[in-house]
């Protein structure tokens, strides 16, 4: 069932910056695709399209927009609302009514290890507990199609690799269809179904690789020799990008 | 855990110690001035009496009904109401008028030019005209406080509804917010810090606004300006006028720390925009509270 599809989707920005050159892309459910690509290269940009808040120069986009999670690089947080009513935001607007929304929240803030800290305000949190916060908001919702523009960049390796296991498992059961984007071909490769790289100026999809490990992922797949080899092949495309 | 609490010990003095030491520069020349200045008493008390005769000749007469102490607190009543209830017709009527311009460019656009021409009238050249209009009561004087202290309210409510944090408006975009939830939930919150400062501006304009609208507004329920003007005609009642005016000055004092406080605990969940209040020196109210 196909959750999102673009059709040669091109960003020409009003000062001249070519963002996007004639990208096609469809995810399916069940499905999680990760870009890959230099930074500066349109990656932020195509979830901006997808999501409505940007309108591409030309090209056409399906995506029931109803369904959407998008967790934004940065982790934009209401500065006047502790953890726990920034987590029950997207909810609240979407008019899900409190007391449906509670059980959900309580579930999110679980999720992202946040229980300690449901009180705090977002001046009182690190930067991975911010994104960590960002990432439950955007869990209440169940969205069919969940875009991450880089959410774990900024977290230590640890958090990472534990927050990853953790996607993997909602992904599991919520089956929606992800894109996500990152600079860590390691956490491309152990997430994703797809990877795609991206490279620049303008930006444009260069290659493209499947990824068959079998869910449920464990950890230690990392450190297999499969994947290391794919992570090998990412990274020489990834030069190919920059270059 | 000691040394930060002796550092915390020694600004504490130092918020204290150190304004305390103008001051007492402050008098000094003060009653350099006044000494070396003038030939005779006399002639020095009629022009810039030494500090002390403010508090004995301007204060102290305790049970004079004309002079002193009593008669002020009177006559600072109906200046205090006039102050108060001016800056909050301003505050609301300013967040009114923002809160529509921000709604709408072509509101904003036909209404701020007279905003702005509002603002750099000088009052007092139409008091003609207000008194026309409003009488020379009470009334006349509120209308001008709150001329006066609606434009640091409406700018700066509207600079904070604008600058709201564009991420922030994408994210209630994604989730379909209306106007009005974007309003309520968004802009206004996202305001508060700047229409706080608009406010501590407003409230030192309303003082004196309704101050001098006392001296030239003088029927009815009579304010502190009166009573300072018509000593201020009286060469020998230099210390009275003084004492009216520093009642006045302290009662903007009082306005000025009671914003403060109000601002800081409005937004002290949120230090970004706390940040700049507190550096500010505001902070001189916090000390107390031990942080
Ligand atoms: N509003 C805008 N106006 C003009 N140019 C823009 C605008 N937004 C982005 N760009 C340009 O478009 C290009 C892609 O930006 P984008 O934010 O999508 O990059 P990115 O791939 O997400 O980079 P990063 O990995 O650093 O986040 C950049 O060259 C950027 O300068
Ligand atoms: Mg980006």
């Amino acid at each position: 069932m196909t959750a999102l599809s673009l059709h040669n989707i091109s960003m020409t920005f009003p000062d001249g910056t070519q963002a996007i050159d004639d990208v096609d892309l469809t995810i399916k459910r069940g499905e999680f695709v990760t870009i890959v690509g230099p930074s500066g290269c349109g990656k932020s940009t195509l979830l901006r399209i997808i999501s409505g808040l940007q309108q591409p120069t030309s090209g056409t986009c399906e995506v029931n927009r109803k369904s959407l999670g998008y967790v934004f690089q940065d982790s934009v947080l209401l500065p006047w609302r502790n953890v726990r009513k920034n987590v029950e935001l997207n909810a609240e607007l979407q008019g899900v009514p409190k007391e449906q929304r509670q059980e959900s929240v309580q579930k999110a803030i679980n999720l992202v290890k946040l229980n300690d800290h449901v009180t705090k305000f977002p001046h009182q949190l690190s930067g991975g507990m911010k994104m960590r916060c960002s990432l439950a908001r955007s869990l209440v919702s169940q969205p069919q199609v969940f875009l991450f523009d880089e959410p774990f960049g900024a977290l230590d390796e640890m958090t990472r690799e534990h927050l990853n296991d953790e996607l993997l498992n909602i992904f599991l059961q919520e089956k929606f269809a992800g894109l996500f984007i990152t600079h860590s071909i390691q956490e491309a490769v152990f997430l994703s179904t797809r990877v795609i790289v991206m490279s620049s100026q303008p930006g444009r999809f260069i290659s493209e690789h499947t990824i068959d490990f079998p869910f449920p992922r464990v950890p230690d797949i990392r450190y297999s020799a499969e994947f290391a080899e794919l992570c090998g092949r990412i990274s020489h495309d990834l030069k190919l990008a920059h270059a | 855990m000691k040394l930060s609490s002796q550092i915390s010990q020694n600004r504490r003095i130092s918020t204290i110690v150190l304004p305390v030491i103008t001051f007492i520069v402050f008098l000094s020349i003060w009653y350099a001035y006044a000494k070396f200045h003038y030939d005779n008493p006399v002639q020095r008390r009629n022009a810039l009496p030494y500090p002390h005769e403010i508090f004995t000749d301007g204060f102290l007469p305790l049970n004079d009904k004309v002079n002193g102490l009593r008669p002020i607190l009177g006559y600072m009543w109906p200046t205090v109401k006039v102050t108060f209830l001016g800056l909050l017709i301003a505050v609301v009527l300013g967040v009114f008028v923002a809160t529509l311009m921000n709604l709408s460019k072509g509101i904003e656009k036909s209404l701020f030019p007279y905003a702005v021409i509002l603002q750099t009238v000088p009052i007092l050249a139409i008091t003609p005209l207000l008194t026309e209009l409003f009488g020379q009561e009470i009334g006349v004087r509120l209308v001008v406080t709150v001329l006066v202290a609606i434009f640091p309210v409406m700018t700066n409510m509207l600079f904070g509804l604008q600058s709201t944090d564009r991420a922030l408006h994408d994210l209630f975009t994604l989730n379909q917010a209306s106007r009005w939830t974007r309003l309520i939930k968004l802009e206004f919150p996202s305001a508060l810090p700047s229409l706080m400062t608009g406010i501590r501006i407003a409230s030192g304009s309303a003082v004196i606004g309704s101050v001098v609208a006392d001296f030239f507004f003088a029927k009815g329920e009579k304010g502190i300006g009166y009573y300072i003007r018509t000593r201020q005609q009286q060469a020998i009642q230099r210390p009275e006028m003084f004492a009216g005016t520093i009642t006045a000055s302290l009662f903007g004092i009082a306005m000025f720390v009671l914003i403060g406080w109000i601002t800081s605990r409005a937004i002290r969940n949120w230090h970004d925009s706390n940040l700049a209040i507190r550096q500010s020196s505001f902070k001189i109210l916090r000390p107390l509270k031990g942080n």
